[in-house]
This record gives structure tokens, sequence and C-alpha cells, in this order.
């Protein structure tokens, strides 16, 4: 059956998809993007919106490399998108902090930042282990249950719903054509192509990038593509707007540029369940006011929960199927941080073709302990 | 602009401040009916645009009538029975984190 013909089609229009779609549109190819509709998970209308390097890739040295790049490739990023949308990601790199509630907590984390020190060689890890004293300092307002944290130059924050608005918005001024309430259901591999089967299409591509977050997981499947990904919930309580307090974000409090503050980090295995508990918006918000007691005069106005995209070593996987190459799986947790390194610099070698050699480590056969 | 519907009832008077300015509700008005009949305009300014704002939904629902009562920011008007005493004022832009509303 023959049906309108693409160079790539990417699955899954989240932060991921879109700007892996808008990286191959820069690259010349014509790309349409399918993007599920109102009834997906989308992760990437429900995270914290943080552009965050530290503490990343203790377990993989590569991706502590990659998250930097896309971290120091985001100012530019975002001036483009303004550039070609006119929104305004608010993307800021102020610099971020962990902050540790316990000298346990304390010495996990600076043991942490010990490895990643170690393991970059002689270009040195970029953050810094904080004492109170010193915290107190470029944080006025701590409560006294905080012990001590970490501080690194390179993190930051945007707004992710802008952000996915404007990857989009961008991605179709590049001739991306965008399908909205398409789910793929059935990738066949046709020789030399692929042939994607929705609920009322078919369309002929050339190449399949799979972005759809825990979806890709049973259609990589089809395409030769192991893509083990599992669900992990995170709660977020958003208070009404403040007066600019918060300068800098940290890894479960912060301040957008709008004035709301956003408190999260819940970490839950729950299944597929999006919703929210009390437990847990309890738990958020009074470790949120034992960091800042500030914030206990504060109104909470919206909470939700969403489901993050949990690889198991918790690093991005970037694959193309040895038995259907065209064929390749993006999947991560990190849509925001990547989006600036996705687009510029992994579209680029899906495009090319040389995504297996240039992101080895980053293929799913790490985690297949006996293959060789 | 607004008057109340009947004369038939008359509780006791409360006394409160606006801005500084002592008015005089009744016992079991809400806080945006009492500063309404007041005739008091704006009750806040938005904390993006600064546009001013008063009473719509008059339910707990807009959250377009804010207001600071005693120090306290952000306290939805429609949803508080005046008090005797009550120091209300306007809810100008975001609530500061400085104690100072």
């Amino acid at each position: 059956m023959p049906g309108p013909v693409y160079d790539a089609a990417v699955v899954g229009g989240g932060l991921v998809g879109s700007a892996i779609a808008l990286g191959l549109a820069d690259a010349g190819l014509s790309v349409v993007l399918l993007d599920e509709g109102d009834t997906a998970l989308r992760a990437s209308r429900g995270n914290f919106g943080l552009v965050w390097v530290q503490g990343k890739g203790a377990a993989m040295p590569d991706y502590a490399v990659w998250t930097r790049r896309s971290s120091d490739l985001w100012p530019g990023f975002a001036a483009r998108l303004a550039d070609e949308t006119g929104l305004d990601v608010s993307h800021q790199r102020p610099g971020g902090f962990h902050l540790c509630l316990s000298e346990a907590e304390l010495e996990q984390r600076a043991a942490t930042m010990r490895r990643l020190h170690n393991q970059a060689g002689p270009d040195g890890y970029d953050c810094q282990v904080l004492g109170r004293d010193e915290l107190c300092r470029r944080l006025p307002g701590l409560g006294a249950a905080v012990v001590g944290g970490t501080y690194c130059p390179h993190d930051g924050c945007v707004n992710p719903l802008v952000l996915l608005q404007a990857l989009q918005g961008a991605a179709l001024a590049r001739g991306v054509s965008y399908r909205a309430g398409l789910r793929a259901r059935v990738i066949l591999p046709t020789g030399g192509g692929f042939a994607v089967g929705t609920e009322s299409d078919r369309l002929a591509v050339g190449k399949i990038v799979l972005t759809a977050g825990l979806g890709s997981r049973p259609l990589g499947a089809q395409v030769g593509l192991d893509v083990p990904v599992h669900p992990e919930r995170g709660q977020i309580l958003v208070t009404e707007r403040a007066a600019p307090w918060l300068d800098h974000p940290t890894t479960f409090i912060r301040q957008t540029t709008q004035g709301t503050i956003l408190l999260g980090d819940s970490h839950e295995d729950v299944g597929f369940d999006t919703g929210t508990t009390a437990a847990v918006a309890h738990d958020i918000a009074a470790r949120a006011i034992r960091t800042f007691p500030a914030l206990a005069r504060l109104n909470v106005v919206r909470g939700w929960g969403a489901l993050r995209v949990m690889t198991p070593d918790g690093c991005p996987i970037y694959d193309e199927s040895e038995r259907h190459p065209g064929a390749f799986a993006v999947a991560c947790h990190s849509g925001v941080t990547l989006a600036a390194a996705h687009a510029l610099a992994l579209a680029p070698a899906i495009a090319d073709g040389s995504l297996r050699q240039a992101f080895a480590p980053f293929s799913a056969r790490r985690f297949h302990v006996q293959a060789h | 602009m607004f008057r109340r519907t009947s004369d038939a009832i008359r509780p006791a008077g409360i006394s409160i401040h606006f801005e500084g300015r002592p008015i005089v509700a009744q016992a079991g008005d809400s806080l945006a009916a009492a500063l309404l009949i007041e005739d008091v305009g704006a009750f806040r300014s938005t904390p993006v645009s600064g546009a001013p704002r008063a009473p719509y939904c008059m339910m707990g629902v807009c959250f377009e009538c804010l207001v600071e009562v005693d120090g306290v920011p952000n306290q939805q008007a429609c949803m508080v029975q005046v008090r005797d005493g009550m120091q209300v004022r306007r809810q100008r832009g975001p609530a500061g984190m400085d104690g100072n509303g």
C-alpha cells in the first residue's frame, strides 16, 4: 500500500521525540512526528524542569560528559528556539544545589561526587561539597535541619511546558509533519525501510526512531530493539506565586520565573499509576519546610503525579537495531537536560548512521551480560 | 454598586480595617461581600502583569479576591468570615517570603 513517504518517522512527540525530530530536520531529512494524544503518559508534561548535571553518570563516565555537554549547549539552543519561535523557555544556568538533611545523606552524596571527580580525570568534576555554614551564606533562609549539600555551577532550569511547545514549533517551521492523536501500533521492516501502522494510516519511512518513553519497550520488540524501561512515579506540588526568593534551583525545590515554587522528588514504584497520594504530598511538603521554613506560609495550589522513564542504570539508551538497521531507540528520563544535545548532537548521528559507533556506551547491550 | 438584598436581619456590627480605613460589616458576612458593599475597588493586583482584580466567583474557585488578612498573604476573601478587628490589605502582586506579606 503506497502512502506518504518520509525519510524518518519519530514515534513519540514528547521532549525527546520533538528534539530529535528538530535535529533530523536540521540535517535535511523529511520527518513525520507521531504523537499519541492525550491518553499518553506524557512525562514531558509532568516534570520538574531541571537542566541538571551534578550527580549524574557515576555509573557511566560517558553519561557525565554527555550531560555536561548538553548543559553547555543549552544557552545557545535556548537562544535559537527564541529566534525561531518567539518563545522564551526561561532557561537559566545560575548553578544548582542539592541539599542534605542528614549526615548520612551528605556523606553518601560526597562519596558520589568523589567518584565523579576521580573518573573525570585531569579535567576535574566541577562540583563542590559544602558544609552548613557555607551553604547558609549562599542560600539565605535555610532551616536548621540542613546539614550540608553540593553545588554545581552548570546546573539550571527551564520551563518544560514552553520548551515542548518551542521544540515542536521549531520542528514545524523546519517542515516536520506533526501528526497528533496518532499512535504507532505496528512497525514492519520492509527492506530498506519501515512501514508504520497507526489506527488510521500506514506510513512508509526510511528510518524509524522510537522516542515513545515507556511505550518504546513494546514497539522496540517489533524491530529487534531492547528498550528495558520501567515507570517510576514522581509527585510534584506547586505553591501560589511568591515574590522572587530562591535564585538557584535545587533537586527538590525550585522557583519558576513567574513565581510559583515547585516541590518534588518522590520516587515511587507504583506501576503505571499517575495519581497522587496525601501521604507522599505530606512528605514532600514536610521536607520542603524543614529545608526552607519560610515555605510554610505559602498555599499549595496544585499537585500531580507523573512517571519517569527509567532505564536499569538510570542512564540513557541510544541504540540502532542490529537486526533491522535504520530502527533506533532513544530512551531516558532526562528529556529536559538532554534536549539540546539530542537535537544538536544525537539527531545528526541518527541521520548519518554513525550512532552505533559514536554512542556505543549508550547501547542497551550493556545490560546483556552474556552478549559478546 | 452592591447593596444587601434584605434589611430584615441586622446582626451586630463588626468592625474591620481595609488599608487602614475602618469599615463596619455584619456578623456572618464573608470578607469579600463586606468589601464589595463598601465599593473598595480592586482587591489585588496580579503577580505577573500587575493587572487589578476583584471577586468573580464568590465561592472559592477563582482566586481573584485574594487579600492580606492580619499579615497573612493570599487569603481568599470570599472564604473568610469577618472578625472584629481584622486588618485587611490588598494583595499587591505575589506574596513576599520575608514575613511582611
